[in-house]
């Protein structure tokens, strides 16, 4: 049974890691990219180490993954927070079609450059 | 006493991870644990600790099964608009207020933005976020708060503040 759960959640787990490197191709920019790759890669890379609690149940391997579950959810956004801030910074600009970019409008009267 | 509940929370996860009682290991924790609280006590926010009250916990939970709720749809969200041939995407940079105040409360929020549909926390400067977001459906800034933190502002508000 727990092999069953293990086995469908790791399938699932590289589908939504495969949807995300896609995205990682397809979408124009590098902040549709860091969209896709954070919210398809953290919970597909969560769903296999939970796959991997179901498969060797709750010893020290499987402590050890659900551990890093936390610390995935806690540093995938804290990172890509912090590379779209400071790819923002040196001035990468959004896509062609984009539609909007309050935080240039702000930042562009406070800075030097 | 807050130091050493750090030290306590920091002692469980090392021996979470390490998961096993000789004494040399629970040493080498202990030691650990007392280094690190000691350098980078200061920074730990001081309002994680309030989460230990039940009625905070019980928020906490119930912030926890909306999160996991809100990732799940976010990813189904991302899978549409990258496997559509078309790709229906709108992107921009809106701005939008918050009215939580503690860093602990903000920092969940920030992370929470960029794991729910569609959201991408890029900055935040005073009480304004400044959120990526991959399809814009108004132009009202109003609106757009509600769409975006509304859910988990009032969550948050009641675990954290």
């Amino acid at each position: 049974m727990n092999e069953t759960i293990g086995m469908t959640l790791l399938v699932v787990g590289i589908t939504f890691d495969i949807v995300g490197c896609i995205g990682l191709v397809r979408l124009p920019d590098i902040y549709n990219r860091l969209q896709a790759a954070t919210k398809c890669v953290t919970l597909g890379t969560a769903l296999i180490l939970l796959s991997v609690v179901f498969y060797t149940g709750f010893n020290a391997i499987g402590v050890k993954a659900l551990l890093c579950i936390w610390f995935v959810l806690m540093t995938a956004p804290t990172g890509a927070h912090a590379i779209a801030r400071a790819a923002h910074r040196s001035g990468i600009r959004l896509w062609d079609d984009s539609v909007m970019d309050k935080y240039k409008d702000d930042s562009e009267g406070s800075e030097d450059n | 006493m807050k130091r050493f509940l750090h030290f306590l929370i920091l002692l469980g996860i090392w021996l979470a991870l390490t998961w096993s009682l000789q004494w040399q290991e629970v040493l080498a924790g202990v030691i650990v644990a007392l280094l690190a609280d000691l350098l980078l006590g200061d920074i730990f926010p001081i309002g994680s600790v309030k989460v230990f009250y039940p009625i905070r916990f019980f928020w906490m939970c119930v912030y926890t099964v909306v999160f996991i709720w809100y990732v799940i749809k976010a990813n189904f969200d991302v899978a549409y608009r990258v496997l559509n041939i078309n790709m229906p995407i709108r992107p921009g940079i809106v701005k939008v207020r918050t009215r939580l105040k503690t860093d602990m409360a903000r920092t969940f929020l920030a992370n929470s933005i960029t794991l729910t549909p569609g959201t991408l926390t890029v900055d935040m400067t005073g009480d304004h976020l400044y959120i990526h977001w991959i399809n814009i459906s108004s132009e009202d800034p109003e609106k757009e708060t509600e769409l975006i933190v509304g859910h988990f502002e009032n969550l948050l508000e009641r675990v954290f503040e």
